[in-house]
């Protein structure tokens, strides 16, 4: 691999960029891998680099029935943040946004990580007085929170609607200065990048037909190109992880939703920090490019359709003009959704599967993209270990029998 | 935006409606050993394609019923009430 740097840049700039060597490889399929990981996301990209840089396991394939990147990975708004109430979700978001704080440098890519902060606005007294729970138990489990009133808010973001006659007034928010967004592409072209440096082979539009069982045990994955054999075989497809459970055999505690995000056409700087509306239901920030990025809650019944229903489109809308009444006047540019695999409690699933050989990397519902680094860190773990890393150990398919439950659903605000 | 055919007061727009998930969900006795219970309260088929779910017409009659819908494209193959079985398939 090619290191990126100043120097690469200007040596490339000089040569009009037209000898930049390709990023990663487009391989052929080998008979067998040591690991297959179906699922070429985040998710499935981050086990691949983090199973060869910390375990030395690099005769890995990671198969995607698309392109990399081209689900929920390049589908969300961007958000990272680490705001969670109980202290297993604490503990793991953190490691995450920690691993994300590095992450440019460790995989020598741009991952344009902009720490802008979040607020989480509260509407009411009961919200304020919630939101002070939350903030206390964020401190206690050792994660940067800040309780702020209106008027620190109002100088945060000028244009919000902080006014008394606001359909939701805001009394104060929960402010952490270390969330923020990245370039959600970034990261997966970044840990395809490293991980194909690693000898990861990444086979693109090479769909999964089917699992290869033998004495119980699964040996392997049918593909579009033949079937390929494997030690161990990870899923990490997200809101399809029901249809590769049931051709396992099994089923899963999730159900698929669609979840929606959109963009304003670009204008001048606006709003330099992440917003997040219980009240209107709405999350909010602007792009590098300019536009507004937002969306709002899940689309209102089980769906595989990647482009969402028209009336959630509506309530986020008129759910961001209540926050910013000038955005009425904003062309609304595009329009997208990702499919999401959504569990009781909103906490993931990174555990063995029923079946053995198989591991499983599901539940991120909406949260998937802000967890890519410890979720890729763990899975890893499990899979060359077969043992759960202690940061995930209480994220098993178990917990839905002994009632263990980590339920963040009520603590994160949005249908989270 | 669905329109979705309540048995009771005829065709209306999905947001009359909410979406209570999988239909056909039997419980099971009181004395089932906890996988069959976690089994019941939260496995789910979460097909892709047909699913048979109920759905509540909260903001009309306030009655539930169940019909199949297709989980990609959202088309609607049949509507009926709870006291009837889930209607044959037809293509
Ligand atoms: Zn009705």
């Amino acid at each position: 691999m090619s290191r990126y740097s100043f120097l690469s840049l200007l040596r490339n700039g000089l040569n009009h960029h037209r000898r930049w060597p390709q990023a990663w490889r487009s391989p052929a399929p080998k008979p067998a891998y040591d690991v297959v990981v179906i699922g070429a996301g985040g998710h499935g990209l981050a086990t691949a680099y983090y199973l060869a840089a910390e375990h030395g396991i690099a005769n890995v394939a990671v198969v995607d029935k698309g392109w990399l990147g081209g689900g929920n990975t390049g589908r969300n708004t961007t958000i990272v943040r680490s705001n969670y109430l109980y202290p297993e979700s604490a503990a793991f978001y953190d490691f995450a946004l920690r691993l994300y704080e590095r992450l440019s440098d460790t995989l020598n890519y741009n991952i344009m990580l902009s720490q802008r902060g979040l607020i989480t606005l509260a509407h009411s007294r009961h919200e304020l007085e919630a939101m002070a729970a939350w903030v206390n138990a964020m401190q206690v489990n050792g994660v940067d929170a800040e309780a702020i009133g209106t008027d620190e808010i109002r100088r945060m973001a000028p244009l919000l609607d902080c006014s008394t006659s606001a359909r939701f007034p805001v009394l104060g928010g929960a402010l952490q200065r270390r969330a923020g967004i990245a370039r959600h592409d970034a990261v997966a072209w970044a840990y395809a990048r490293a991980a194909d440096a690693r000898g990861v082979d990444i086979i693109q539009n090479c769909e999964v037909h089917g699992l290869i069982e033998e004495a119980g045990r699964i040996v392997g994955v049918e593909t579009a190109r033949g079937p390929i054999r494997a030690g161990k075989v990870v899923m990490a497809v997200a809101g399809h992880s029901s249809v590769l459970a049931a051709k396992a055999g099994f089923r899963l505690p999730v159900t698929s939703y669609a979840l929606q995000a959109m963009v304003s056409e670009p204008v001048k700087p606006m709003l330099d920090v992440v917003l997040l509306s219980p009240a209107t239901g709405v999350y909010v920030s602007q792009s590098d490019k300019g536009e507004l990025v937002f969306g709002g809650g899940l689309d209102l019944y089980p769906s595989y359709g990647q482009r969402g229903n028209f009336p959630t489109v509506e309530t986020v809308i008129a759910g961001l003009i209540e926050m910013f009444p000038g955005a009425s006047r904003l062309r609304w540019m595009r329009q997208w959704a990702g499919i999401t695999d959504v569990v009781h409690d909103s906490s993931p699933i990174i555990d063995r599967a029923p079946k053995p050989g198989l591991y499983i990397n599901c539940g991120w519902g909406t949260g998937g993209f802000k967890a890519i680094p410890a979720g890729g860190f763990t899975t890893a773990h499990l899979v060359a270990r077969d043992e759960p890393h202690p940061l995930a150990s209480a994220f098993t398919l178990k917990r839905f029998e002994t009632g263990a439950m980590i339920d963040e659903a009520a603590a994160a605000g949005i249908s989270h | 935006m669905l329109l979705i055919d309540c048995p009771w007061c005829g065709p209306r727009d999905e947001i009359e409606f909410v979406c209570g998930g999988e239909s056909h969900i039997v419980r099971p006795a009181p004395e089932v050993d906890d996988a069959a219970w976690a089994d019941y309260m939260f496995m789910r088929t979460n097909p892709k394609g047909r699913h048979a779910e109920r759905w509540g017409h909260v903001h009309g009659c306030g009655q539930w019923f169940s019909l199949v819908r297709d989980t990609v494209t959202h088309e609607i193959s049949a509507v009926y009430r709870f006291d009837q079985p889930r209607p044959a398939e037809r293509d």
